[in-house]
């Protein structure tokens, strides 16, 4: 190897690298843009979609309840309800959302409860529809209350104390620390992302540097020089890898940046509720660089694997085909872990990018598991390694180079 | 100097089998003298003269180019040896100087004598009006300028031509045939495919007919014209294949 002649095959590439515009886009504007706007976006719709919901008063409507005066009066003095007039065709005005809900008393309601007869008030609404969904709880939430009271007036009439209902409480409470809830519930999908973008900032220049040189005619040119192929393909090998780790690199610090920004909009102060902390995201340096470190022989692996398919195609179009359905390769161990009940094993440890996606959560998750950090990382330089010599192989091989 | 012994390339094809595209051909090409390979579409001109730059590796027999043999030293080989053909374009999204100054580094040559060479070549090809224009912008005869250009900024001391002028315009044409002449009389080692029967005529010091991966006859014209008692060349060329080609075409 003669690491000039590989710096020389690097430089002249990174030159056009950096004047091609389609891989721009897929290593730098994707990665810069896609998590503001993914995070900060669905976070700023989310929240004001859920807000405008809460803040409706919705139309609700009563099915019967002739006989049972009370519970309708009880249902009307609701504020955060307003009843309409009973139509017919309350199903339909759910589905048109003219109305929200709809709750059926039965006939005789008022008076089973005076004879202790049990009967089912049913509530109607259009599950999925938010705006339904809270009509409905809030009616739930309303008749609840009115049981609670007629439990309680049964109890006073029979002189027994309403404790006697609750001999003892049940609570919950969360040990974990913040970023580890944060983790286990968003890690493994930033993981995820990382390890997407990882592939997608490579796929583009391994095809552009090969298929694509086929194509151009450039090939055949290069091979007439006196560079080695060893160094041909390092040369363009670095590349590549220089353009998945720049994808990386900028999605993590866009990451970064758009939590914080979340920070910003929804204060762990403010928030309170489990729910919201759950959102918090601390990203120090340490796990950033780790995700990072674990990213990069998993970026290696994708540089050479590419490359090495690409390679056999004659044109760029004709790559993109054979590279497409290799996304689905990848996505589909890096979706596997985000399922729930997916953890680290040392045999999941061996599996290149699921380990990888699964490392990552625990890591953002603030657990460092250090054994199964070392041997994710070495099986993954191991996969790499294999890949960067299939690599290096295939660029020797003439009816791949001058395939007709 | 160029000489090959015996050399042979076979291909495997999943329809057709093993086929020899160049079957054991040997010839000498000497400085100072132009080598016309002559032969029809699918002759085996092209395997051979990618076997000679060693970018493609014989099957069999091998090859000498200035003193390096092209199997055991093809590194050396390439840096002796300038190649064009129609199939070696340029890199669209670098600019004329910057291709010819990548191919001046990969061949060694840095810094202030790379900077003397470029200046040299661009001036001799009148080509510093465009420069630092991209590759991709360039018309069809800045681009064989360019081309030109990246096979002599090492100035190597064997020129290989694959069809050089395929597809060109007559004027962009001439400017490759003048070229060809040039490197003659700068006593280089020149070989040259083609099967345009006027370009070997006006060039070719030495013509060799190739047919089938087989060089079938080899000498001067002149010589060629006495052996088969044929004044035109497309007539010997005709005498020499015909009676392969029937028998390749049956």
């Amino acid at each position: 190897m003669n690491p000039q002649a590989v710096g020389i095959v690097y430089r002249k590439e990174l030159t056009e690298w950096l004047r091609d515009r389609r891989t721009l886009i897929s290593t730098v504007l994707v990665p810069l843009l896609l998590f503001p706007v993914l995070i900060l976006g669905f976070t700023y719709l989310a929240t004001n979609l859920i807000g405008k919901a809460q803040k409706e008063i919705p139309n609700i409507m009563i099915i019967g309840g002739e006989d049972s005066p009370k519970v309708v009066a009880a249902l009307e003095k609701i504020e955060t309800l307003k009843i309409v007039p009973y139509a017919a065709d309350w199903k339909n005005q759910i589905s048109e959302k003219t109305i929200r809900a709809a709750v059926e008393i039965p006939p005789g309601f008022q008076a089973s409860l005076e004879t202790n007869e049990e009967k089912t008030v049913t509530i109607y609404f259009y599950e999925g529809e938010i705006k339904s969904s809270f009509g409905a709880e809030h009616i739930e939430k309303s008749l609840k209350e009115y049981r609670d009271q007629v439990v309680k007036d049964r109890l006073a009439a029979r002189n027994i104390a309403t404790s006697v209902l609750t001999p003892f409480e049940i609570k919950q409470q969360n040990v974990a620390p913040p970023e580890k809830v944060s983790g286990a519930t968003i890690g493994g999908f930033i993981g995820y992302l990382v390890i997407l973008l990882c592939m997608t900032g490579a796929m583009y220049p391994a095809i552009d540097l090969t298929a694509g040189e086929k194509e151009r005619g450039t090939m055949e040119t290069i091979l007439s020089s006196p560079v080695s192929r060893l160094d041909l393909v390092l040369g363009k090998f670095l590349l590549v890898l220089s353009a998945a780790l720049a994808t990386a690199v900028l999605s993590i610090f866009s990451m970064g940046i758009s939590f914080a920004g979340m920070r910003h909009f929804n204060p762990p102060a403010q928030s309170g509720s489990s729910e919201a902390g759950a959102l918090i995201l601390q990203l120090g340096p340490k796990p950033v660089l780790f995700i990072f470190a674990m990213a990069l022989p998993l970026a290696v692996f994708f540089a050479a694997a590419l490359m090495t398919i690409a390679l056999f195609a004659k044109t760029y179009k004709e790559a993109q085909s054979y590279l497409t359905p290799m996304t689905f390769v990848v996505i589909i161990p890096a979706v596997a872990s985000l399922l729930p009940g997916v953890e680290l094993t040392p045999k999941l440890a061996l599996v290149p990018i699921l380990s990888t996606s699964l490392v990552c959560k625990e890591i953002i998750a603030g657990t460092y598991h250090w054994s199964s950090i070392a041997l994710i990382f070495l099986s993954t330089c191991l996969y790499a390694a294999i890949a960067l010599f299939l690599a290096v192989k295939m660029f020797q091989r003439e009816d791949v180079l001058f395939r007709s | 100097m160029i000489e090959t012994r015996g050399l042979s390339k076979r291909f495997n094809d999943k329809k057709r089998g093993q086929i020899r595209a160049v079957d054991n051909v040997s010839f000498t090409c000497k400085p100072g003298q132009i080598y016309g390979l002559l032969g029809a579409n699918g002759a085996g001109k092209t395997t051979t003269l990618r076997m000679l730059a060693t970018i493609l590796e014989p099957s069999d027999g091998t090859a000498v180019v200035c003193g390096h043999d092209v199997i055991e030293e093809p590194e050396k080989v390439r840096a002796n040896v300038g190649f064009l053909s129609t199939a070696t374009a340029l890199y669209p999204r670098l600019t004329a100087q910057e291709m010819v100054e990548y191919f001046g580094q990969l061949n060694g040559i840095f810094g202030g004598e790379l900077k003397k060479r470029v200046d040299e070549i661009f001036g001799r090809l009148d080509m510093n009006s465009f420069r630092d224009r991209r590759c991709d912008k360039l018309s069809t005869g800045m681009k064989q300028k360019t081309s030109i250009a990246r096979t002599l900024i090492h100035d190597p001391q064997v020129m290989i031509f694959d069809e050089p002028t395929l597809g060109l315009d007559i004027m962009t044409a001439r400017t490759i045939i003048e070229f060809i002449r040039e490197c003659r009389q700068r006593g280089k080692t020149v070989i040259f495919s083609t099967h345009v029967m006027s370009e070997v005529e006006k060039l070719c010091d030495v013509i060799g007919i190739i047919h089938n991966g087989k060089l079938l006859a080899e000498g001067p014209l002149p010589q060629l014209r006495q052996e088969y008692s044929e004044n035109d060349l497309e007539e010997i060329f005709v005498k020499v294949v015909g009676p392969h080609y029937a028998g390749a075409e049956a």
